[in-house]
């Protein structure tokens, strides 16, 4: 009790941080902040990418209002989002989970930000490569398909990254909503024990921390997988 | 084949293009040259439409351009177009880069096209480099890699624009045969070019362009030995003695 780090919170409730009562009851800590991150990023890529080619549609009737939707949702506090979602979806659409009401909300408010690293990665594409395959007879899509976006996508994967870890951080406010992800679990542990918010929240910093660091060398790795980019 | 007729186009206010009559008949080689600006490339850039003409009409393989309903890829299929800057996709190998059109446009087989590509890599003399990057590549050798990109489309026309100007002076050879060997074999060609040897070999007939205008066309043994236009003989007289002109 009067150590001056007292390890033992972290040690007795190691399994609860990182994956709250699972496998007898729902998933928490460390395993729900990331199924909620991969979850979402995985969607707000693909939101991302719709929205980011909606927005630079040729047809003035589907650019604006995806511009003005992106702006929208960009205007926004996170937080406000996930609220929205809360009480919104189940009014709208009957019972939904609470974990499923905090993805879409993440997804939503990522795949907005997504959707501009989709621009600015199309829009770093040379105009030669655009006119090399036009020139040949490719379908604007064709183009798309085969010339840039394959490029544009390598070129947005450090973007992407920092929004999937932004992602991570962001699981966080998850908490306000009782979803027991890891600061949520975190706070469950601080109440239950009272005497040891140091020691706890240390721990989740590093807990953080390393989840964060662990996908930036991951796309560190991935950059260079992609052999052809060495060369360039 | 290929017909300007009374066309212009403009950049905001700038006249590039101003009143081209032009008639390239199949087989044929036309070089068109000039001082920068004068609106060569813009004109050739017209032929696929990579550049949209405002005024007049460019009747190109049967395709009239003026004419909105034309299905600009259809035409674009049939018209291969070579880059100063080669625009080689950096993401897909020297074959790859030669069989993508030709397997998602005329849906041939990914075999058969690679069989084609072969061929073309091997009259470019690059047929080693089949799974190389294009940055592993020389410039002459990503330039003759572009020629038979879009050589693979079968192309019954073949544009150039200034095919030999982003290459050193050494590889400028290697890619200037491979078009000479083309042209040889009937292509009908029009190329923006600088290199005068190259015109007075290969071309049939040479356009001579300034300030939007083409001033002067002529066989080439007539432009280069008796110019008729005052800014043909100056250009001349500058692309021969670049040293002379600039210090008088």
């Amino acid at each position: 009790m009067d150590q001056f780090f007292n390890i033992s919170v972290i040690t007795d409730n190691f399994t609860y941080f990182m994956i709250g009562r699972f496998p007898h009851g729902p998933l928490g800590g460390v395993g729900l902040t990331l199924y909620l991150a991969v979850v979402s990023c995985i969607l707000s890529f693909f939101g991302g990418m719709f929205l980011g080619l909606l927005s630079i549609s040729r047809f003035a009737i589907v650019r604006y209002p995806t511009l003005g939707f992106i702006n929208l949702v960009r205007g926004m506090p996170l937080l406000m989002v996930i609220f929205w979602m809360y009480f919104l979806m189940p009014a709208l659409f009957g019972k939904i989970a609470e974990n499923n009401t905090v993805i879409m909300a993440l997804t939503l408010f990522t795949s907005a930000y997504m959707s501009r690293i989709v621009v600015a990665g199309i829009e770093g594409i040379p105009k030669g490569q655009t006119e090399a395959a036009i020139s040949t007879g490719l379908t604007s899509w064709q183009l798309m398909l085969y010339i840039v976006l394959p490029q544009g996508l390598r070129n947005m994967i450090p973007s992407f990254v920092n929004q999937f870890v932004s992602l991570i951080k962001d699981t966080s406010l998850a908490f306000i909503v009782g979803v027991s992800e890891l600061t949520h679990v975190a706070t469950q542990i601080n109440n239950r024990t009272m005497a040891f918010p140091t020691e706890i929240f240390i721990f989740i910093a590093v807990i953080y921390f390393i989840l964060c660091y662990a996908f930036t060398s991951l796309s560190r790795w991935l950059e260079q997988r992609l052999t052809w980019v060495k060369a360039i | 084949m290929i017909v300007f007729k009374g066309v212009h186009k403009w950049f905001k206010t700038l006249h590039v293009l101003n009143d081209i009559n032009l008639h390239v008949t199949p087989g044929e080689v036309l070089v068109v040259c000039g001082p920068s600006g004068s609106g060569k490339s813009t004109l050739i850039r017209t032929i696929n439409q990579l550049e949209p003409i405002n005024e007049g009409s460019l009747i190109v393989d049967g395709y009239d351009l003026s004419d909105k309903k034309t299905d600009i890829n259809k035409l674009r299929a049939e018209v291969g177009f070579v880059f100063q800057q080669f625009n080689l996709y950096p993401h897909l190998s020297v074959i790859s880069n030669i069989t993508l059109a030709p397997t998602k446009i005329r849906n041939i087989s990914k075999k058969e096209a690679e069989e084609q590509a072969m061929v073309l890599l091997t009259r470019v003399g690059l047929s080693e480099k089949r799974d190389a990057y294009p940055s592993q590549l020389s410039g002459g050798q990503q330039q003759r890699v572009a020629i038979a990109r879009a050589l693979a489309m079968k192309p019954r026309i073949m544009l150039f624009d200034e095919p030999t100007s982003a290459l050193d002076p050494e590889m400028i050879g290697e890619v200037l045969a491979v078009m000479k060997d083309l042209a040889l074999s009937g292509m009908t060609m029009v190329v923006v070019t600088h290199e005068m040897g190259f015109a007075r070999e290969v071309a049939h007939r040479v356009a001579f362009m300034a300030d939007g205008i083409v001033l002067e066309e002529a066989h080439p043994e007539d432009f280069f030995m008796r110019p008729q236009h005052e800014r043909a003989k100056q250009f001349l007289r500058q692309l021969l003695t670049p040293m002379q002109a600039e210090c008088p």
